[in-house]
C-alpha cells in the first residue's frame, strides 16, 4: 500500500523536475552537433538559425527576438528580410520590406535605420520593435555618391541625434588609371570631397544631402564594419585597405609584400580625423604610416604624422565588413564591452594564399583595446584548403548581439545566419 | 579573314549557351606549348592577382574566365577588353562584378594573342587560339 502510493508522487515530482529542467534549457537553444561547422573556443557552441537564400549583410535582433536582416541584393523584391524565431533557435522568414539593395541596418529608440548604395531611411516601430509601416519610411539622407566599388552605405547612430554613414570612394588609390600598372595619384584626389569618408547626418530631418550633412571624418578608402562604443561615447570603424601594390609597382612591391600590406586597421574617430587614404597606407609588419607609392612613396618613407595612428592593426586584405561592441551578459566576463570583428576574407592576396573567413575578439578596456586580438569563430571556409584557395563555403558579413547575449553573424555568400552561444556553467 | 569570320562564327554559337557541353565546332587546333608558357607567364604576371590561379575570379568583383560568353565569344571583344580595359558596369552570365579593369595596351601583341590563347584553352575552356594579326587588327581599329 505504501509502495503504491510513493510511485505515483515520484513519478510526479520527476516529471516536475524535467520539466523545470527542460524551461530552464530551453531559453538558450541546443548548438548544431558540428557547432554549424565553426571551430570556437572552448564552452562555446553555434547554431544556424537560419538559411536565406539571400545575401545577408547587416542584422538586427530585437529585444523580443526579431531579426531583421539588410540584403545586398533584393530577393522577391524585398531588399529587408524580417525572421522569427523558433524556441529551438531555427527561425523562420516571416517578411519583408523595402524594395532596395544596400547593406546597413541599425535599431536605435524605437526606429529602424537601414540604407540603400545611396540613401538611408528610417522606420517607426512599434514597442514591440515592430516596424509599422513598412511601406512608408522617412528618408532622412539622400543624393549619396555610388560607384561601382564601395558602394555600400553602412550605417550607426550615436546618443545625441547624429547617424554617421559610410560613404565608400569608387576608387582603390585614387590614380589617374584606377588600379593601372605605374599610375599616379591624382594631385590632391578630388574624390576626397564627397567619398572615402564617414559623414554625419541628423536623425530626424528629411532629405539631407551633403549640404546638410558634415564630413565628420576623412581619408578612408572604405568602411563596411563600423560601431558606436558606449563606454567612451566614440565611433569605431573597420577600414578596408587599399589594394594592387605589387600589379600597380611591381618594381617596389613583390608578391609577397602585396599580400601582407597594408594592414586592415581599426580607427577610433573623432570629429575631423584624416586617416590618409590615399595618400598613406598603414604598414603593419613595420608599425609606421608609409607614403603610397601613387604619391611619391618608395615602401620606407613615412608619411605625415597629422594622419591618424589606428588603434589596432590587422592582416592585410581580410576585408572586415563587421565590428559589434559585445555588452551582453552570457560571455565570460572577458569579452564584456570587447569588440568583435567579422572578416570577409581575402582575395588580393594571390598568388599568396587567402586568408580571413573569420571572426576575431579584439579586448578592451575603459573603451581602447588592450592585448592581443584572437580568432574567435574560424573555418566559416569549409576547410584550411577552402580557405587559402578562396573558394569558400561561406563569408562572414554582419554582426548582432542578440537580447540574451547570443552573437548573430550573418553569412552574404551562402546566405547562412550563424548564433554563437556560450553553454558552459 | 575568312579564318576570322568562321571563328567568330563559331564561337558566337558557343556564347550563346556557355553552360552546356562544348559544342561540336569548338576543334581547336593543338597549340603550340611555347604560346601556352609565354601565356601562362602574361597571364601569373598580369591577370592573376585579380582573376585568381584557377581563373575563377572574385564573387561580386573580378569576373571568373571559365567558360563565360565573354572569354568563349567574340575574339575582337575579347581583345579589346585586354587592350582597353573594362570600366562600366558589367554583367556576365547573370553575375555582376564591381571592379575596373585596367587597360593593358602596354602588352604586345604577342602577348595579348599568348595571354588569351592560354585562358582559352585553360580552366576547362576550349576555345580557338588568337592570333597576333587579331590583335594587330583589333588595336588599329577604332576603339
Amino acid at each position: 500500500m505504501k509502495r503504491k502510493f510513493l510511485w505515483p508522487a515520484l513519478l510526479l515530482s520527476g516529471a516536475f523536475l524535467t520539466l523545470y529542467a527542460f524551461k530552464s534549457i530551453s531559453v538558450l537553444p541546443t548548438p548544431d552537433p558540428d557547432n554549424a561547422g565553426l571551430v570556437l573556443p572552448q564552452g562555446f557552441g553555434a547554431l544556424k538559425v537560419a538559411e536565406t537564400g539571400a545575401k545577408p549583410r547587416h542584422i538586427v535582433v530585437t529585444p523580443q527576438g526579431t531579426i531583421y536582416v539588410k540584403l545586398a541584393r533584393v530577393k522577391d523584391n524585398k531588399g529587408i528580410m524580417v525572421l522569427q524565431e523558433n524556441k529551438d533557435g531555427k527561425a523562420q522568414v516571416t517578411g519583408g520590406f523595402g524594395d532596395y539593395p544596400g547593406t546597413g541596418i541599425y535599431r536605435k529608440d524605437g526606429y529602424l535605420y537601414t540604407s540603400s548604395n545611396t540613401e538611408v531611411f528610417r522606420y517607426k516601430l512599434n514597442d514591440k520593435n515592430e516596424v509599422i509601416d513598412p511601406t512608408k519610411p522617412e528618408k532622412i539622407v539622400t543624393g549619396l555618391k555610388m560607384g561601382r566599388q564601395h558602394e555600400t552605405k553602412s550605417l550607426v547612430l550615436d546618443n545625441d541625434g547624429n547617424v554617421y554613414v559610410n560613404i565608400g570612394v569608387n576608387s582603390n588609390s585614387c590614380q589617374e588609371q584606377d588600379r593601372g600598372l605605374r599610375s599616379a595619384g591624382i594631385p590632391g584626389c578630388p574624390l576626397l570631397d564627397s567619398m572615402a569618408g564617414i559623414w554625419q547626418f541628423k536623425k530626424d530631418k528629411l532629405n539631407q544631402s551633403y549640404g546638410q550633412g558634415i564630413r565628420y571624418a576623412s581619408g578612408l578608402r572604405n568602411v563596411v564594419g563600423l560601431d558606436w562604443n558606449q563606454q567612451n561615447n566614440q565611433l569605431f570603424v573597420m577600414q578596408h585597405g587599399r589594394d594592387n601594390l605589387n600589379s600597380s609597382w611591381p618594381e617596389l612591391y613583390n608578391e609577397k609584400e602585396s599580400a601582407e600590406l597594408p594592414a586592415e586597421c581599426l580607427y577610433a574617430l573623432k570629429k575631423g580625423d584624416n586617416a590618409g587614404w590615399p595618400f598613406m597606407y598603414y604598414d603593419g609588419v613595420q608599425n609606421k604610416k608609409i607614403v603610397a607609392p601613387e604619391y611619391g612613396g618608395d615602401k620606407k618613407k613615412e608619411a605625415d604624422a597629422k594622419y591618424l595612428d589606428p588603434a589596432v592593426a590587422f592582416p592585410a586584405h581580410t576585408a572586415p565588413n563587421g565590428l559589434l561592441f559585445y555588452t551582453g551578459n552570457m560571455f565570460p566576463e572577458k569579452y564584456k564591452n570587447g569588440a568583435f570583428i567579422a572578416f570577409h576574407g581575402s582575395w588580393n592576396r594571390a598568388p599568396e594564399p587567402q586568408k580571413g573567413f573569420f571572426v576575431v575578439f579584439q579586448p578592451f578596456k575603459d573603451g581602447k583595446p588592450v592585448g592581443k586580438w584572437e580568432i574567435f569563430a574560424d573555418n566559416f571556409a569549409g576547410s584550411p584548403e577552402k580557405a587559402a584557395s578562396g573558394r569558400v563555403d561561406h563569408r562572414p558579413c554582419g554582426l548582432a548581439q542578440g537580447p540574451d547575449g547570443s552573437l548573430y553573424v550573418t553569412d552574404d555568400s551562402k546566405g547562412t545566419i550563424y548564433r554563437i552561444v556560450y553553454n558552459k556553467k | 579573314m575568312v579564318l576570322l569570320t568562321i571563328m567568330v562564327g563559331g564561337s558566337t554559337q558557343l556564347s550563346a549557351q556557355t553552360k552546356s557541353k562544348q559544342a561540336p565546332v569548338a576543334k581547336t587546333k593543338a597549340v603550340s606549348a611555347a604560346v601556352l608558357a609565354n601565356g601562362k607567364k602574361v597571364y601569373t604576371k598580369y591577370c592573376l592577382a585579380c582573376h585568381m590561379a584557377d581563373g575563377g575570379g572574385v564573387q561580386n568583383m573580378n569576373p571568373p574566365l571559365i567558360k563565360t560568353s565573354y572569354v568563349l565569344g567574340n575574339a575582337t571583344k575579347l581583345i579589346k577588353v585586354i587592350l582597353n580595359g573594362m570600366s562600366e558596369g558589367v554583367e556576365i552570365d547573370g553575375e555582376t562584378y564591381t571592379n575596373i579593369m585596367p587597360p593593358h595596351g602596354f602588352l604586345t601583341d604577342q602577348e595579348v594573342a599568348d595571354v588569351l590563347t592560354y585562358v582559352r584553352s585553360s580552366f576547362g575552356n576550349k576555345a580557338p587560339a588568337i592570333k597576333v594579326a587579331e590583335v594587330k587588327a583589333a588595336r588599329t581599329a577604332k576603339k
